[in-house]
This record gives C-alpha cells, sequence and structure tokens, in this order.
C-alpha cells in the first residue's frame, strides 16, 4: 500500500470532521440567537450545568489550591522566597487552574452525559421524531445546552476561585504558620481585574466547546450501544484536548507582551 | 375532467449511500385518503423511501409532492410548514425518555402548535384514551411502558396534532400476534376518524392486509407491483407470491455476506 496515500487518506478525513464540526457550530450558534427559545429547557440545564457540578468543581478547587500553597512552599523555602506563596495561588488558580480544571471536570460531567443523552436519542429515531414534530433539533437539544454551558462555566469557574484561594488560604495559615491578614492582604494586592477577567472568558469558551463536543459527538452517533459509548469518549477526549489547546492559545491573548 | 393531485406524489427518486444505490427511480402515488401499505423485504429501501417523503433525508435525484407542491430542495422553514400536516409512527415509538407519557403525545402541540401546557395535556389524555389507555398512564416515564404500549403513546402522539397524512413505520414489528392485530385495528380506526392519508411501509402480511387500501411492493429500490389489497393473492407478479407467501425459494434472492 502506497504510504502517502494513507496520509492523503486521514487528511482528508480530518478536513472532512473540521468542516463537519465548523457547520454544526455555525447552525448551532444561529439557533441560540434565532427565536423561538426554549427558556425552560435552558433553565433545566443550567440547574444540570451549573447547580449539580458545584460539588466537583469545588472539591477540585480546594484540593487544588492546597496542594499549590504545600508545593510552592516547598519550592520557594530553598530561597527563603515563602512570601511569594499567596502570589502563587491566587494568580495561579484565576487564571489558569480553576478554568482549566472547572473545564476538564464539567467536560467529564457534563460533555458525557450530553453525549450518552443525545447519542441515545439519535440511535432510537427520537431526534427523526423531533422533525416530524415540526421541532428542530438544533433549536430544541443544541441551543439550551450551548447557552446554559456558555453561562455557567463563568459562575462555577468564580465559584472555584473564591474555593481555590481559600484551600490555599487554609494551609498557609493553619499547616505553614502564615499570618492570616497578611496571606489575604498579599492575596489581594497582587489580584488585577484582569486575572479574574482573563479566567472568567476562559470559563466561557470552555463552556462553549464541553457543550459542542458533547452535542456533535451524540449527534452523530450511530451504530447502537457502542456508537453512544464511542461517542461519549469522544466528546470528553476532544473537549479535554481542546481546553488545553486554546487555553494556551486564550493566555497568550491576554497576557502574551 | 380534471384528475385529482395526489396527496403523495414520488416520481423518480434515487437515493445512494456511497456506492450502494438504494432507491432507484422509484415512483409512486398516494391518493387523498387512501391507505396505501408498500410491503418489502429488509434492505429493499423502504425506510429509505419513507424518510425521503419525511424531510429526515434528501433525494439524490427525483420529485416529492405533497398536495402538489413540490417539497426537493424547499427551504427548511417552509418544510417545516409541510411536516405540520404529518404525523408518525416510528418503528421503536421513538418516545423521549426525558418526558413524561402525556407530554410525549402533547409534544407537537405544545411546540408546534404553541398550546398552552393545561390545554395541550387534557387533549393528550384524550388521546391516550382513543388508544386505550388509561389517564393514570400519561404520568409515568416511557421506560415504564411494555411495547405495546409503547406502540400505543406512539400512535396517540402521530395523531394529536390531526395531521392529513400518516405515516407508520412497521408498526407491529417487535409485537406478538394478538397485540400487533389490536395495533392495526387502532391504525385503522384512527386513520379513519382523522380521514387522514396514510402511507405505511411494513413487511408483515397480516399487517398489510389489515390496514391497506392499496399494496405495493418494493424491490431493489423501485416498485415492482402495486394495486388493491384484494389483488394482491393474484398479482401475476412472482417476486409478489413469493413475498406474500414467505417462501425461501423464487425469484428473490437473500443478499447473506459471508463473515
Amino acid at each position: 500500500m502506497n504510504p502517502l496515500a494513507a496520509v492523503g487518506r486521514t487528511f482528508l478525513g480530518f478536513l472532512e470532521v473540521a468542516g463537519r464540526l465548523s457547520t454544526f457550530a455555525g447552525i448551532s450558534v444561529s439557533h441560540c440567537v434565532r427565536p423561538p427559545f426554549y427558556p425552560r429547557l435552558i433553565w433545566r440545564q443550567i440547574v444540570e450545568i451549573g447547580y449539580y457540578s458545584l460539588p466537583v468543581v469545588g472539591m477540585t478547587a480546594i484540593f487544588t489550591g492546597m496542594v499549590l500553597a504545600l508545593q510552592s512552599y516547598t519550592g520557594f523555602s530553598r530561597f527563603n522566597a515563602e512570601g511569594a506563596i499567596a502570589n502563587v495561588v491566587v494568580l495561579s488558580i484565576t487564571r489558569e487552574l480553576a478554568p482549566v480544571l472547572a473545564g476538564l471536570m464539567v467536560a467529564g460531567r457534563i460533555g458525557a452525559a450530553m453525549a450518552a443523552e443525545i447519542g441515545t436519542m439519535s440511535v432510537t429515531e427520537q431526534i427523526e421524531a423531533l422533525s416530524t414534530l415540526s421541532t428542530n433539533p438544533y433549536k430544541y437539544l443544541v441551543a439550551p445546552r450551548l447557552i446554559a454551558a456558555v453561562l455557567m462555566l463563568p459562575c462555577l469557574v468564580l465559584v472555584a476561585d473564591i474555593i481555590g484561594v481559600f484551600g490555599g488560604y487554609v494551609i498557609a495559615v493553619h499547616k505553614l504558620g502564615f499570618n492570616p491578614a497578611v496571606y489575604l492582604s498579599r492575596s489581594w494586592e497582587v489580584l488585577e481585574p484582569l486575572d479574574v477577567i482573563s479566567g472568567l472568558t476562559k470559563a466561557a469558551f470552555f463552556g462553549f466547546l464541553v457543550a459542542l463536543m458533547g452535542c456533535y459527538h451524540g449527534y452523530h452517533s450511530r451504530g447502537g450501544a457502542q456508537g453512544v459509548g464511542q461517542a461519549t469518549t469522544n466528546a470528553v477526549v476532544s473537549a479535554s484536548i481542546l481546553i488545553l489547546a486554546s487555553n494556551y492559545l486564550i493566555t497568550e491573548m491576554f497576557f502574551a507582551r | 375532467m380534471t384528475e385529482a393531485v395526489p396527496k403523495i406524489s414520488v416520481r423518480g427518486l434515487h437515493k445512494s449511500f456511497g456506492p450502494k444505490h438504494v432507491l432507484r427511480g422509484l415512483d409512486l402515488d398516494v391518493g387523498v385518503g387512501e391507505s396505501l401499505v408498500v410491503i418489502g423485504g429488509s434492505g429493499t429501501g423502504k425506510s429509505v423511501l419513507l424518510k425521503n417523503i419525511l424531510g429526515l433525508l434528501q433525494p439524490d435525484r427525483g420529485s416529492i409532492r405533497i398536495d402538489g407542491q413540490e417539497v426537493v430542495g424547499m427551504p427548511r422553514a417552509e418544510r417545516e410548514q409541510v411536516n405540520r400536516k404529518f404525523g408518525m409512527l416510528f418503528q421503536s415509538a421513538a418516545l423521549f425518555d426525558s418526558l413524561p407519557v402525556w407530554e410525549n403525545v402533547a409534544f407537537g402541540l405544545i411546540q408546534g402548535k404553541g398550546m398552552d401546557r393545561k390545554a395541550a395535556r387534557e387533549l393528550a389524555i384524550e388521546k391516550l384514551a382513543d388508544v386505550g389507555l388509561t389517564a393514570d398512564v400519561g404520568n409515568l416515564s416511557p421506560a415504564e411502558l411494555s411495547g405495546g404500549m409503547r406502540k400505543r403513546v406512539g400512535l396517540a402522539r402521530a395523531i394529536a396534532t390531526t395531521p392529513e397524512i400518516l405515516f407508520f413505520d412497521e408498526p407491529t414489528t417487535g409485537l406478538d400476534p394478538i397485540m400487533g392485530d389490536v395495533i392495526n385495528d387502532l391504525i385503522v380506526h384512527c386513520v379513519r376518524q382523522l380521514g387522514a392519508t396514510a402511507l405505511s411501509i411494513t413487511h408483515d402480511m397480516a399487517s398489510a392486509r389489515k390496514i391497506a387500501d392499496r399494496i405495493a411492493m418494493i424491490y431493489h429500490g423501485e416498485i415492482i407491483w402495486h394495486g388493491p389489497v384484494a389483488d394482491i393473492d393474484s398479482s401475476g407478479n412472482d417476486y409478489v407470491d413469493q413475498f406474500i407467501h414467505g417462501r425461501a425459494e423464487g425469484p428473490i434472492r437473500m443478499e447473506v455476506r459471508s463473515a
């Protein structure tokens, strides 16, 4: 077999998927801004994505903040720079760790659930049934999930920011013996609005990616239970990779000098 | 005298999936108020034909007219208006798992026609009664229903919006013969009550004989015979004879791929 042919086939396959995904995203976004809207469905997704993800995101944030304080202390104490722990914790949490980890956790929890639910609907003809009932599947299934995810991820990340910084504070004050007032004032002094805004912007974009990947892979799943399982895996993996890759690009956009 | 416009008219319909040519220039007419059943073996193109008419698939070539109006290539918004004339019972019933039974039945009324939820619920309970289900079934989840009940709910959903055209995809598949006959009776009853045009696809001859005014047989993506249901046993067509008698020997060869 000609190896060039295999490369060509792979490349064409990639272009096909990229084209299909772009079209899917374009149609979905257009339905997010055109009536009719489904407030009841959007609310249901807001509760599912925002409220029910709080424990997972909160636990991730608090343990991350705690570990970050502990590891920073281990590293900085070698250079007598323990005072920088508060700076490292607050900047790392707000700029990077809270949005990325919340995005990844929500991709695992919500992206997988979206792919499984829409995938099951696809293989059991429920999406076709929607069309025969004069209901656009993009508007009914995809748009509410996209809207809710874009709105809710920043809220989750804001909560994760607070909990993550609190986790670092608990370790710094109760285990490492920092003065609480000094630690808090250092955290506050170093924090700038752009740090939080960049994290929330990332969160909104990650929310879009998680919902888009979940809906896209679910919508195009074929072949029964195995196809739904594959769609779920693909949704989580592709959303996670896109989150990590786009995180770099957004960071570059905000902070590159 | 002018000839009546068929409710559904299909001409020269072609549809391929990659190298597989499923529909090969299919022609079909369904008159107003008529119940036509398309019979044929698995993989002959019955479901593809139905999905093309419903707009779920786009044909490669050919014409589909509903009430004389060409729907192939029609903009999506206009197509959704045409689809309001349709009601469909899917093979698996395709009930929405996330909604209770009553909301499944009322779905087209609430989402499609913008009806108030309370009024839609009352109408849904009436439609459930039409298919022999009690009001308390309305509060159940689709997962709690038996196969026969799911079909009944699917039928109630199909007729809830009082459609002009009803489609039935293998309505008795997966049911025991008695429940299959009950569903057939319900289909006949509902179609007559609505005065609707019906297009069904099935390979169940008992079902076809019961619900059809006219039968058409599809083979290799073309209609090879059609006529009144009373003529099916004297069609003079070897393919039809083999199919309706369920014989392994005859001109129809089942495609069996070796592993």
